[in-house]
């Protein structure tokens, strides 16, 4: 850094209106994007919920007071009600389910991550490659990319698990499968947009290949409208996930899955109301976060959309 | 003049008929990619279609015949030109469950879902357009806020978990609800299923009894799913209000003094309606996607349960054919949705 800018505070820096390096001006622009988002308080609020289950997910070992798989003793310890030593009170199995709520941002985490690792590349390749190119490798995506859409997500992915079987990591599977759609659909109106930018044009009339273009030039720009979409959607793929394991055709017992723990909980529901009641606020206040986050980035990187 | 709207006129037909060509043709290559997916999904499926005939004590002589039957020597494209064949006269094999075509089981299930999914739109409908439309005209108040939470804490919910609360406070502590099911057990014979819509077939045969029972088996599983269309429907309408608003002949109106509430409900909802409707059919659809969770919640003897039912016991055929035909009907509901969006909106049906 120059000795001009060590002069100056860091917020003075961050804001210049005559940005001395790419560096510094990309992120100045960070950080008043940062600040915008700041003012939007329910965002806010998500990304609190989101920054927790991130916490709990990695320290979950040190917060969790019992085994997750492990019950206590079955003559005394089973479906014992709320307590101080057991938060969320106990399951038929005399487990903690605090304990294995606590485990279960684990597994919904990795769901998230998973999904989004595996469907956003695939949309990204499946629209650039279409906006790109045009024509009739355009018209066969596209087809292929409705063909997707012409099913409702979850029964789609009910249908690729029941092919698959049930576990955990199928399920991963199959809701990838069933949400790269509306990326490619996105990365592909964006690449329309940018394929005959002059810069393009430049980079053509330089020799380079179809494959670097799109790879080094149209992807980088596509990525931010499609990551926003990706944190919109991930609620809805939480929700399946739940879905899924609800049905027991996600993760197998007695993985503490959330969707599978109200399963579990389902048959005592009237008696022992807390076995199946406490997962479910577990699922909603995680998806409620992720959709405040993507709400809340949505207002701010594309005032269009949000209104 | 009149030689050009003659011309128009005669112009118009042709392209209307290149239209409906094309239109056709993408229902057909659409309906096509489904049972190439759902053809696919059954080939990777680690049951064995032959052993689901023939039971595994078949002998091998038995297995060799009925694998030869099954058309599984053929090349996999004969295999799908068999498949196509079959789905297209509505022949999706049979259920190992139920030992009845596929086709069969659906039809009887059908109902059900259309009775659930239909009551929850006119309910997600009912309330979500008045309360869009409030929360636009007070847009960033208080009551806004309030719909926008609500809305979100609707499309955060899971759907099963929100059932399975509802049946232990409505049915189970206050008991103001009739529990899973679609009618007690006493009134299942009070009335013959013609339509298989019970609402409709116990109204129609003067079985208030009976009607009355299927309303109180109806009412929490149609306003959960209700809700959850209110949520969206809700959300659109404020969207598609607030743009109205802002629009110049709101400003017009408001010169020439016309009353606020029938600038409202009169001129701005008739202009935000046209894509409302597309916004309702689309809800209508993913209502379908909804009640497989639902369906299993409270029991519903529908399209969803019987999907989830042929999952846990690897009913394949049955399984496919669900999915394709839901499938197919959310096809079609999007092609309805385009084109009542044709037919109302008046600058889209000149320009077509």
């Amino acid at each position: 850094m120059s000795i001009g800018a060590s002069r100056q505070s860091l917020g003075e820096w961050l804001q210049s209106e005559q940005p001395a390096s790419r560096r510094q001006a990309r992120l100045g622009q960070a950080w008043r994007t940062w600040r915008l988002f700041t003012g939007n308080r329910l965002g806010m609020i998500g990304l609190a919920i989101v920054l927790l289950l991130v916490l709990v997910a990695i320290f979950a070992d040190v917060i969790a007071p019992y085994d997750p798989l492990l019950g206590g003793d079955l003559r005394t310890m089973r479906l014992l009600p709320p307590s101080m030593d057991h938060l969320m009170g106990t399951d038929d199995l005399a487990r903690d389910i605090f304990s294995r709520v606590v485990h279960g941002a684990r597994l919904t985490l990795m769901v998230v991550a998973l999904v989004a690792i595996i469907a956003t590349p695939i949309g990204l390749l499946v629209g650039t490659v279409s906006g790109y190119f045009g024509g009739w490798v355009d018209t066969v995506l596209m087809r292929v990319t409705d063909i997707f859409l012409a099913f409702p997500r979850l029964i789609l992915a009910l249908a690729f698990v029941a092919a698959l079987g049930p576990g955990i990591e199928n399920a991963i599977i199959a809701i990838a499968i069933t949400s790269w759609p509306p990326y490619a659909r996105l990365a592909r109106a964006e690449t329309l947009t940018i394929r005959n930018a002059e810069h393009i044009d430049a980079i053509r009339l330089q020799g380079a290949s179809s494959g670097r273009i799109i790879w080094g030039h149209v992807v980088p720009l596509c990525l931010s409208s499609v990551i926003i979409r990706v944190t919109l959607d991930m609620a809805g793929i939480i929700l399946t996930a739940a879905g899924l394991g609800f049905l027991g055709l996600g993760a197998q017992p007695p993985q503490p899955e959330w969707g599978a723990m109200i399963a579990g909980g389902r048959r005592f529901i009237i008696d022992y109301w807390w076995v199946a009641t406490m997962p479910g606020i577990a699922i909603f206040t995680v998806s409620l976060g992720f959709n405040l986050l993507g709400d809340g980035l949505r207002d701010v990187l594309d005032p269009k959309a949000g209104k | 003049m009149a030689t050009a709207l003659a011309e128009g006129r005669s112009r118009a037909l042709p392209a209307f008929l290149g239209k409906t060509v094309r239109l056709l043709a993408t229902i057909a290559v659409t309906i096509l990619g489904l049972l190439v997916v759902t053809f696919l999904i059954g080939r990777v499926v680690p049951v064995d279609p032959v052993l689901a005939v023939v039971g595994d004590r078949a002998s091998q002589s038995t297995y060799d015949k009925a694998f030869v039957e099954l058309g599984l020597d053929r090349p996999l494209y004969v295999q799908f030109g068999l498949y196509v064949e079959k789905a297209v006269t509505g022949d999706f094999g049979q259920s190992m469950l139920t030992k009845k075509p596929i086709i069969d089981d659906i039809a009887r299930a059908f109902p059900a879902t259309l009775e659930l999914a239909t009551v929850a739109i006119l309910i997600g409908t009912l309330f979500g357009i008045p309360v869009g439309v409030w929360a636009a005209v007070r847009q960033g108040k208080l009551v806004d806020q309030v719909v926008r939470i609500v809305g979100l804490m609707g499309y955060s919910a899971p759907i099963f978990w929100l059932g399975l609360l509802g049946l232990l406070v409505f049915y189970a502590k206050w008991g103001i609800v009739a529990g899973p099911g679609r009618i007690d057990i006493s009134y299942e014979y009070a009335f013959t299923p013609t339509t298989g819509l019970f609402l409709l077939d116990t109204a129609m045969q003067g079985q208030w009894g009976a009607f009355r029972n299927v309303v109180s088996h109806i009412a929490l599983p149609a306003s959960l799913l209700g809700y959850f269309s209110m949520a969206y429907i809700a959300r659109m309408t404020r969207s598609f209000m607030l743009n109205e608003l802002a629009q110049e002949y709101v400003v017009t109106a408001r010169v020439k003094g016309v009353a606020e509430w029938r600038i409202i409900w009169v001129h701005a909802l008739r202009n935000a309606a046209v894509p409302l409707v597309t916004v309702v059919t689309l809800s209508y659809a993913s209502l379908l996607e909804g009640s497989v969770l639902t369906e299993t919640v409270f029991a519903w003897p529908g399209l969803g349960q019987y999907l989830t039912n042929s999952l846990q016991n690897a009913d394949m055929n049955a399984v496919l054919g669900g999915t394709l035909l839901i499938g197919i009907i959310f096809v079609g509901l999007n092609l309805l949705s385009d084109f009542l969006y044709t037919v109302l909106d008046p600058r889209v049906r000149r320009r077509a």
